[in-house]
């Protein structure tokens, strides 16, 4: 597994190098995986990279890139918007060469049309917005300052908003908000894949048995 | 005996705090959460609510959220119970 980057395309023109953590050997079965979004992406980064492990001992290439604003991003978050980062996971398809994609929980809103694609536990977009301001009320009513959701949604599209540490633009929170997954994916349930979403863990953690399970799920796919 | 809740609340518990299973079995009613386990932030408790209202089939308002009931296991509980049995 080593650093790799890509081109991926500025909204003015352009293209901005970006990070991706890759196991790359040139073979047939290439799976892009987009990451899981903002706070659950923190929970869930060392499980992806173990199912990346396991899918390199099974002979299957994968590639982690990040997503603009996000990670190593240079990028700030803020500019950012969801059609912008489905098309740099789009361009990232395509510079890696994938064949197959997975979407990690709200990384599946962002996996490209064009490819067969895997959703891992997919979330609304507005379940990740409603726990990511239910965090925010807890934070400032601690510190002695109360909001409520409907003011808060209200700057939200207006103003931007930071959640949890991520400051959202405008533009964003009104894209992002409506968006629920696709259909068509092949769905892997947390169910499949045995015990409790790693995403709900206060703390970051890991889970071998669920690596295990995840990448044996993709290899028998992938191997159809 | 502890009631369908309880064991629900246990499990959720055991989920979110990443415990050993049977760790939780020890709670009661004193068992300290909010503000005693450092890793039960804002962030954790929202985390830990969105998942009672799946689980619980119930719904919980923000302005519900109180300090006294995220304070102790037996506090969170009465809570859950008075919720459901709404």
């Amino acid at each position: 597994m080593v650093p790799a980057s890509w081109p991926c395309p500025l909204p003015g023109g352009g293209t901005s190098e970006e990070f991706a953590l890759s196991c790359d050997a040139g073979r047939d079965h290439r799976l892009l995986i987009i990451p899981a979004l903002f706070d659950e992406g923190n929970k869930l980064r060392r499980f992806t990279v173990e199912v990346m492990r396991r899918l390199e001992l099974a002979r299957i290439d994968s590639v982690l890139p990040d997503l603009p604003g996000c990670n190593e991003s240079m990028l700030p978050l803020v500019i950012q918007n969801p059609a912008g980062w489905l098309d740099a996971m789009t361009s990232a398809a395509r510079h890696f060469r994938a064949t197959h994609v997975l979407g990690m929980r709200g990384g599946s809103l962002f996996t490209p049309k064009s490819l067969p694609a895997f959703h891992y536990a997919p979330v609304k977009a507005a379940t990740i917005l409603r726990q990511l301001v239910r965090a925010r009320i807890l934070s400032s009513r601690e510190a002695g300052r109360e909001e409520n959701r409907e003011a808060l949604a209200e700057t939200a599209v207006t103003r931007g908003i930071t959640l949890a540490g991520y400051e959202i633009g405008p533009d964003f929170y009104r894209d992002f908000e409506p968006m629920v997954p696709d259909a068509l994916p092949t769905i892997i349930g947390q169910d499949e894949v045995g015990g409790s979403g790693l995403w709900l863990r206060a703390e970051p953690d890991e889970n071998g048995a669920q690596a295990d399970a995840l990448a044996a799920l993709l290899t028998g796919a992938l191997r159809a | 005996m502890p009631d369908q809740t309880d064991l629900l609340l246990r499990r959720i518990l055991t989920d979110v705090l990443g415990l050993k299973p049977g760790q939780a079995d020890t709670f009661d009613d004193d068992t300290g959460l909010f503000g005693h386990l450092p890793e039960l932030d804002s962030m954790a408790v929202a985390g830990l609510l969105t998942e009672l209202e799946d689980r619980l089939d119930i719904i919980i308002e923000d302005d519900e959220i109180e300090g006294e009931m995220l304070e102790t296991y037996g506090g969170l509980l009465a809570f859950v119970e008075a919720k459901r049995g709404a």
